[in-house]
Parts: structure tokens; sequence; C-alpha cells
């Protein structure tokens, strides 16, 4: 018997169950204080970021065009780090 | 059927009949004879469960959770460094509500090193979320098995239940118990239907992170539901009484009480001891009464206030001290009868790492209680301080 499916009983007790897809409603983006500026110009669109990024909030916007989703980057930097072209910096400025 | 067995065997029979699905453990003295007997029954084909065997008790427990979580009905037993072992994992079971049975054989921690009995153990666990029966007899014990299940499984609780015997005095000793039969038990306890599992394609996380803005409701909740179990512990042995005939008290059981001017309250197999020394006291003119505490999670504050409310002095005995604070019950029994009773309660320390108490035990803590004494440690031996 599943949860949902459960009937004349209780509900399961609060917060045993996880549905899936709480990671979208947990928006981490706050934990930051660093944040990565993307410097198009130097950008050869190789998608290493987008790639490398552990919260998956890296847009690719156009071929040479990243952009980190504010409300889930924490800042962790490995972009910046990773970035070949040296196009990702991280910055306080924009928080 | 009634058989004379050892403590362990009567619980290795308790637990079979309950029909677990999984049986996760790792040996250590003196639990060993239960998981012994029961890898036994599983290896001859008696009980049908998967046995897993395990390199500590933090993956006995870890292998549990586990099957609970998928939806089985599980059993584990260890004592002392083993129980301190599985601390992490059980504060885990206890809060993704997995109903499952340990039994908690109650022996010293240490250091030093004794494999003798005390209620240092599972005391360490009082804070988890998993509620505590203390049995006084083998038969209590396998009763207090059967009961266990339909507690911990009920859509009220949700919550581990723990089984708590004396190492050795209940593990090791030969009494006639009464096996109740298959069918009975069966009729008793339904087979486990989980009110949530793990399931393919139902997919969902159990024990997931919970930040500021739930745990701490999460964390309400889990000790509102072990507080309300305490109604479900009375109604299961009352439902025994019916089904079996017999019983030991729900969550407390007095004896001799009713005009008692002083009562000892303690818990498991001293108990019997108490109730013996208690019969030459009244056979000796002395109002003597003896509380039993045999549920101490959840905790029954206000049965223990009832029945002690018109005594004159109450006596803790305690296999068990929180270093450098309080006897642990007495502490928690002091608390439950601030004004509520106007007895004296006295707390002694008796028989930790193995240490008999005897009748003269008893009669040191009721001369010292009855001296003024109210936190001290009976029966101490003065040459063996002088060495020290």
């Amino acid at each position: 018997m599943s949860a949902s499916t459960a009937r004349g009983r209780r509900k399961p007790p609060l917060g045993v169950i996880t549905r899936p897809g709480t990671s979208l409603r947990n928006k981490t983006g706050s934990w930051g204080i660093l944040r990565p500026v993307f410097d198009w110009k130097k950008c050869t669109g190789c998608n290493t970021c987008e790639s490398i990024c552990p919260e998956g909030c890296i847009r690719h916007l156009e071929r040479k065009q990243y952009e980190a989703d504010p409300e889930f980057c924490k800042g962790c930097g490995m972009c910046a780090a990773a970035c070949p072209a040296g196009a990702i910096a991280m910055s306080e400025e924009h928080r | 059927m009634r058989k004379m067995i050892e403590g362990s065997r009567a619980v290795a029979e308790a637990v079979a009949l309950c029909r677990p699905d999984v049986i996760s453990a790792y040996p250590i003295t003196p639990q060993t004879h239960i998981v012994e007997e029961l890898s036994q029954l599983v290896a001859d084909g008696d009980l049908d469960a998967e046995y897993v065997r395990v390199e500590s008790e933090h993956s006995a427990a870890s292998v549990c959770l586990g099957a609970v979580a998928a939806g089985s009905r599980a059993y584990s037993a260890t004592t002392s460094q083993g129980m301190l072992l599985m601390i992490e994992v059980l504060y885990n079971i206890a809060g993704m509500r997995l109903p499952m049975v340990i039994t908690g054989v109650n022996r010293a921690v240490s250091a030093p090193l004794n494999i003798w009995n005390d209620q240092q153990d599972t005391l360490a666990l009082r804070d988890a979320g998993w509620l505590q029966l203390y049995a006084e007899s083998s038969q209590e014990c396998l009763d207090m098995h059967i009961q266990a299940y339909r507690i911990a499984e009920d859509d009220r609780v949700l919550l581990p239940v723990m089984v708590c015997m004396d190492g050795f005095i209940l593990t090791h000793t030969y009494e006639t118990v009464d096996v109740p039969a298959q069918e009975a038990v069966d009729a008793f306890l339904p087979r486990y239907d989980p009110l949530f599992k793990l399931d393919p394609t139902d997919p969902y996380t159990l024990g997931a992170y919970a930040g500021p803005e739930l745990y701490h409701e999460v964390r309400y909740t889990i000790h509102r539901d072990c507080l309300n179990a305490k109604q479900v512990v009375k109604e299961v042995a009352r439902d025994f009484r019916t089904a079996f005939g017999r019983w030991a008290g729900d969550v407390i059981e007095p004896y001799h009480c009713e005009d008692a001017e002083e009562i000892v309250v303690a818990m498991g197999s001293v108990v019997g001891t108490l109730k013996d020394w208690a019969d030459r006291k009244r056979a000796a003119g002395e109002k003597v009464g003896v509380l039993k505490l045999r549920c101490y999670r959840p905790f029954p504050a206000e049965e223990l206030a009832e029945a002690l409310a018109k005594t004159k002095r109450v006596m803790v005995l305690e296999k068990a001290v929180s270093m450098g604070g309080y006897g642990i019950v007495a502490a928690e029994l002091r608390a439950a009868l601030s004004g509520k009773s106007t007895a004296a309660v006295a707390c002694a320390v008796a028989g930790l790492g193995g240490r008999d108490i005897t009748m003269a035990t008893l009669d040191e803590v009721q001369r010292r209680a009855r001296a003024g004494e109210t936190d001290f440690f009976a029966g101490l031996r003065a040459e063996a301080l002088e060495e020290a």
C-alpha cells in the first residue's frame, strides 16, 4: 500500500516522505556570498560551466552566452575555476 | 505450551512467532544466545525470514532501517557497546517513523570493560524517539515482544520499540514460560501492513533534508506521538490479557502500593527481588510497596504521580547514573511529582556492572533514605575506594 492509496488511515507522519521535485522548491540561491559574472566577449561556448555546475543552474542562452540562475546558484565558484577561457569571475557586487 | 527454557530462547521464540521478514544482528555478550537461536531457526527452515549477517551493529541497524522502509517487519538485538555503536542509526529509525523491535539487552558500558548487567546502555537511548519497555521476567519479556510489534506498527505510533531485558539475569536464566500458539499470535498480531514504504512505482524519498522551516515541527510530532503512544501501550496490554490471559501491568505495575508508606520504584528484573523484599517487610509490619516502571518511554508521569500521591517516601533504585547529574529515573520522577506529592524522593544507584542487589542492599537503601539521604550509591565497598 503506497502513501497515496492508504484508505481510512492517517497520513504519513510529517517530514517522513519527500515527493520528487523538492529541489526546485528549495531555493538555495540565498546561501551564496559570491556570484558568477560571465564575460560573453571571452566566452567560447565550450559548455564546461553548464556541465560542471553541481546545482545545474547555469543556462545556455545563445551560442556563446551563459548565465546562472540566482535563485539556485550557491556561488561555489566551480564554473569560474573550470572555465578554460577565463570568462567567469566571482563577484560580490551583484548580490 | 509451557516450557522450561532460557530467557534468550524465550525471546527468540517470541520473535519467531511475530513472523519477522528480516533479522539482522551482530553477536555480543549477553545478547548472543537470542540471535544464535534465531539464526538456527532460520537455518533449519523453521522460520521464514532473511537473516542478514553483518560486520557491526551499525550495519545491523542499517539493514533493519532499510528493511522496514521497504515494508518489512524487522528485528534486531544488541547490548552495551553494540548499542552505543547503533545509536546514530537508531535516531534515524525513529525519525523516519519506521516501526521495528529491538531487544535491548541491558549490560554495563565501557570503561572499564564489563559484560555484566546494569541499565546504562538502554538509558543512553532515552532521547532517541524509541519507546522503551523494561521486563521483569522471561515471561514478561516474551509477552512484551509480541506486544511491542503491535504498539510500534499502530498508525498512531509508528515508532520503534526497544524491549529491555537485564543481561544474564534474564537472558541466561531458565524459567518456565508459556509460549503461545502461532495461531493465537497471528490473531493478535496481523501481518505488517505498512502505511508507507519505498515503492519504485510510486517514488519518493524517506529521511530527506528538513531545514529550519520544517525540522522543528517534525521533531515535535515525533515527541507528540511518542507521548500519545502511552495510550496504545495500555490498550495493547489489555488486548493481550484478553487474548492470552496474562497481565503484567500496562505502563506501571503497583505491588502492595495501596496503603504503602514507603514505595520503591524500579525497572527490570530487580523488581522481582523487590517484591520478595517487600513481602518480608510486610511480614514484619512495615507498609512497603513496589512500583514497577514497565514503560519508561513514553514516561508515564501522570500515572506515577497518581500512584505515588499518598505515600510518604519514594526510593528510586537505579541501575544507571547520569554522570555529574542525577539518577536518571529519579530526576524524571521528581519532576513528575513536583506539586503533586509531598513524598520525599531518594535516589539510590545500585547494582552497576553486575553487582548483586541483595536484601541487605535494599535494607541499606531504606535505612539511608529514612535518614534523609537523597542521592547516593548503595553498597559501595569502602576497601576498594581506599585504593583509589
